[in-house]
């Protein structure tokens, strides 16, 4: 950063996004931020160039049609006294339905971004035609199994890799009005391991209905932090919304 | 966590629940861009139905990012639900892969608002911006669950209206709509809502009654009340079957466009649509008087909105949406009376983080003045529309840019920066010769040349559309090029820009011309062509990945219909056409000698600053021009082909560019 440029701060922000609304694909996710922080009047920093736009820092992508208690974003203002109740404060009224933010800190200079720094996420799964004890004796296999080879496409090309180190946890959940739940926690580095290939990994394979995003964890000095307690700066004064 | 889905009555005992939203949430994660049928967009509507309200269905018969930003269709959405006895929603033609799905699981045509039963509505009205979308008209109405054609379906069936300005010859369409309105619909929609609302309060008798009465609507045309008559291929009469049905149904225009500042709330997708910005129209008709353009014929005359509402708009507009790109819309937004200060407010009130973009501007009215005001650089596309290669073929169009003016447009653009610009041309115009196609290479050459002294390798995209004559212009007797011709001259333009490297040229297919030109001037026969193709599968005719040309001219042949007829010969002053039972204001022997200027190569002035030629649209109904400024905007020819010798902007003077487009 040039060190002739104005204080700056960046603030760490937490959202939810449910309903209608998960059918939203990450980049129009990433304009409703924009739109949405405009819509606020807060000093949002800006990129340099003729094409000037908001210093946004997004993490991990969300799957189009997935739900999430658990979005991160970082934003840089371009003030130093900046207030995260305020953020939030202005956030309430101009997010559109569905997308709520939840929690805020200030980052302290030099924290790692978002995709570098979580390691692993919670997923609650709901599937739809199966029965809990079939999707218990399915957990089994699929953690009892000492490799489970995942064939996904990218670019034109063929590309398998084992996902087991991926599966961190895995076990059925309390059912839902219509189906059963699989709670899963999978591994983010170096590639954030999918819901989707974790359930096509093991016959006979399922479909979710839906998936949610619970929590996302930072693993760090051996202790899973959530991500805005990593690195806020002093911690009691900056964070709001911690769960 | 799907949304709460209240049941909103009972009828006989069984629980109904209004929205499909439970069953569309199993579907979406099928299907391809699914946020398109979602809805939820800021400044979304909250719809309450009610026994005593009509309820409407708007719906644009494309996909949803081409159908959201449309601004008719969010005007009267407005109003409509700012209404006590009204109520109205939106809907989209669902793309294929989603209507696959709907058929499989049974899913009708929903709103996007509550996700609502298209067949749960009284109205069904479209947007017809363009003829290639009558095949997804008649196939949203089957998704509906009404039957196409209007003569099948009965009491309990959705009411099919259609606006826009297809509806200038609404006769492709006259089987399926039962009823059309002509012009502006601000006014005409409250007037349409009170008659239907009468006809739902009595219980919906007689469909007879409600049509008849809709006919008494001025501006309302009921095809199924007119008798047509045919003598062989000739159309002979198009009459009214009952005294107190109009012979000739007068278009609707909106005096003072002041009286109508909409869309207030303008709609903010959740996903990425065309135009995603804030849009605010700045006038409403042009003058300009381009022989091509049904546009700027039947949305005459001019109605300026006010400088001072403008600014407030954009203002209100900015805050409420969000957005950092404002376009002030129009059909040639540069003639705007005091642009340049309207301009300069704008971007006064976005604090230096709002563009402006200007995406109707006329070359011959784009001022150092004006582009120094738009200070926002992000360089979007540029594009410029002469429309014609030569000046002898802009005579005869009555485009009168003289290419100084074109020349000093795009010095302007590159000395700011830009390296590379689109210049918008038609081919197949009257009387178009291979020197004028040809004269489309030499002009962009020329572009490319000027360039060069401002970036090493300038590029100039010549963008080549057929042109595809429409009702009610100066040309809507002249015999459309054929496709062969049309291809032949492509090819030959393709063949002359490809020695030049800075030069590259796309083109529309001249095959969807075709297509276009059968739907653009065609009779009420041209209903089982529409049909028969829509039958064959044939939806999202707009979109090359779906035009299928056989299946148009198949459908000619088997239903005796001749593409020569219909589309490439040239009719005759005294011909019937389908649309001379409606009326856009404009005298036909003014157009038959506007079109007798053409060929002869005499150009006509803008008369919103010259004396009346009585076109017809403003005497015709006691209305007038609202403009401003009593003069035309500075610089360029004005549309009289006379330069002015201190108009070609220095190359040292500072002027930044932003998001500049022109149009027709």
């Amino acid at each position: 950063m040039n060190p002739n440029e104005a204080p700056r701060t960046r603030v760490r922000l937490r959202y939810s996004k449910a309903g209608r609304i998960r059918f939203t694909s990450h980049r129009d996710v990433a304009r409703i931020w924009e739109r949405s922080l405009r819509r606020t009047g807060l000093p949002v920093a800006q990129t340099e160039g003729f094409s000037p736009r908001a210093k946004l820092h997004f993490g991990l992508a969300l799957a189009t049609g997935y739900e999430s208690d658990a979005e991160y974003l970082d934003v840089d203002f371009k003030r130093a006294d900046i207030a995260v109740t305020d953020v939030l404060d202005a956030l309430l009224s101009v997010l559109p339905d569905g997308i709520a933010a939840t929690g805020a800190a200030v980052l302290a200079p030099g924290a790692m971004s978002l995709q570098q720094a979580v390691t692993s996420c919670d997923w609650d799964i709901e599937l739809l035609g199966v029965t809990a004890d079939d999707l218990a004796r399915w957990v089994d296999r699929v953690c009892g199994a000492t490799t489970l080879m995942v064939t996904r496409e990218r670019k034109g090309r063929q590309i398998t890799d084992d996902m087991a180190p991926q599966v961190r946890a895995l076990e059925v959940g309390e059912p839902t009005s219509r189906g059963v739940r699989l709670l899963a926690t999978l591994g983010t580095q170096p590639r954030a391991a999918r819901p989707s290939e974790l359930l096509a990994a093991f016959e006979p394979g399922y479909r979710p209905v839906l998936v949610r995003r619970t929590r996302q964890w930072i693993e760090q000095d051996g202790a899973r932090l959530e991500p805005l307690e990593v690195g806020a700066a002093p911690a009691q004064r900056t964070m709001v919304g911690v769960q | 966590m799907s949304e709460l889905v209240l049941p909103l009555y009972f009828p006989k005992g069984r629980l109904v629940l209004m929205s499909l939203w439970p069953e569309l949430e199993l579907v979406l994660p099928e299907v391809s861009k699914p946020a398109r049928y979602i809805g939820g967009e800021g400044g979304m509507a909250k719809p309450e139905h009610h026994p005593s309200k009509v309820s409407w269905l708007l719906a644009y018969p494309d996909t949803y990012e081409i159908g959201l930003p449309n601004q008719g269709l969010q005007i009267l959405y407005e109003i409509l639900n700012e209404r006590d006895d009204a109520v109205a929603e939106r809907a989209y033609a669902p793309w294929v892969d989603m209507e696959a799905e709907m058929r499989a699981a049974g899913l009708p045509l929903f709103s996007v608002d509550t996700h609502r039963r298209a067949a749960d509505f009284d109205v069904l009205a479209f947007n017809l911006s363009a003829e290639l979308v009558y095949t997804n008209v008649l196939n949203c109405i089957d998704l509906a669950g009404a039957p196409v054609r209007a003569d099948l379906r009965g009491d309990g069936d959705l009411l099919i209206g259609a606006g826009g300005h297809c509806t200038y010859n609404p006769e492709p369409l006259a089987d399926f709509v039962d009823f059309f309105v002509l012009g502006d619909g601000e006014e005409a929609v409250s007037e349409i809502n009170t008659v239907v609302l009468d006809w739902k309060r009595a219980g919906k008798k007689s469909r007879q009654r409600v049509l008849r009465e809709l006919a008494a609507v001025e501006g309302v045309y009921v095809p199924s009340l007119y008798d047509v008559v045919y003598d062989g291929p000739e159309l002979v009469s198009i009459t009214p079957r009952f005294a107190d049905v109009p012979a000739v149904v007068e278009k609707r225009t909106v005096a003072d466009l002041a009286a109508w500042p909409y869309p207030k709330h303008q709609l903010v997708p959740l996903t990425e649509v065309v135009h995603d910005r804030l849009n605010v129209e700045v006038f409403r008709g042009c003058t300009r008087g381009c022989r091509f353009c049904q546009a700027g014929m039947i949305t005459r005359p001019v109605r300026e909105r006010p400088a001072e509402q403008v600014r407030t708009m954009v203002a209100d507009g900015l805050a409420r949406s969000g957005y950092d790109e404002v376009a002030l819309t129009s059909l040639s937004t540069a003639d705007f009376s005091g642009i340049e200060e309207v301009v300069a407010a704008t971007m006064d009130c976005g604090a230096g983080e709002v563009s402006v973009s200007l995406p109707s501007l006329r070359v011959d009215a784009f001022t150092v003045g004006l582009a120094a005001q738009i200070q926002r650089a992000r360089r979007t596309g540029l594009t410029f529309a002469p429309e014609a290669g030569s000046w002898r073929m802009r005579r005869v169009i009555n485009k009168l840019i003289d290419e100084r003016d074109l020349y000093g447009a795009v010095e302007s653009a590159f000395s700011q920066g830009w390296r590379r610009m689109k210049l918008y041309f038609l081919t197949g115009l009257p009387t178009e010769t291979d020197v004028d196609t040809l004269a489309i290479g030499e002009l962009a050459r020329n572009c490319v040349e000027l360039g060069k002294a401002h970036t090493k390798n300038p590029s100039v995209t010549v963008s080549l559309g057929g042109f595809v004559p429409k009702p009610f212009t100066p040309f809507q007797w002249f015999g459309q090029n054929t496709v062969a011709e049309l291809q032949r001259k492509v090819f030959l333009l393709r063949d002359d820009i490809k020695r030049n490297r800075g030069v590259q040229m796309k083109w529309h297919d001249p095959k969807a011309s075709l297509a276009e030109g059968i739907a653009s001037r065609g009779d009420r026969r041209i209903g089982r062509v529409i049909e028969e193709v829509w039958r064959q599968g044939g939806t999202f005719q707009e979109w090359s990945e779906h035009f299928d040309y056989d299946r148009w001219t198949q459908a000619m042949d088997r239903h005796g219909l001749s593409v020569d007829w219909y589309v490439y010969r040239h009719r005759t002053e005294d011909e019937v056409l389908p649309w001379d039972h409606l009326s856009a204001g404009l005298h036909k022997d003014f157009l038959w000698q506007d079109w007798r200027d053409a060929l002869n190569e005499v150009g006509l002035e803008d008369c919103r600053w010259t004396p009346c030629y009585d076109c017809g649209a403003c005497t015709g109904y006691s209305i007038e021009h609202i403009v401003a400024s009593a003069v035309p905007p500075a610089g360029g020819s004005q549309g009289t082909g006379q330069v002015p010798t201190d108009f070609l902007p220095p190359a040292a003077v500072a002027v930044r560019l932003s998001g500049v487009g022109t149009g027709t």
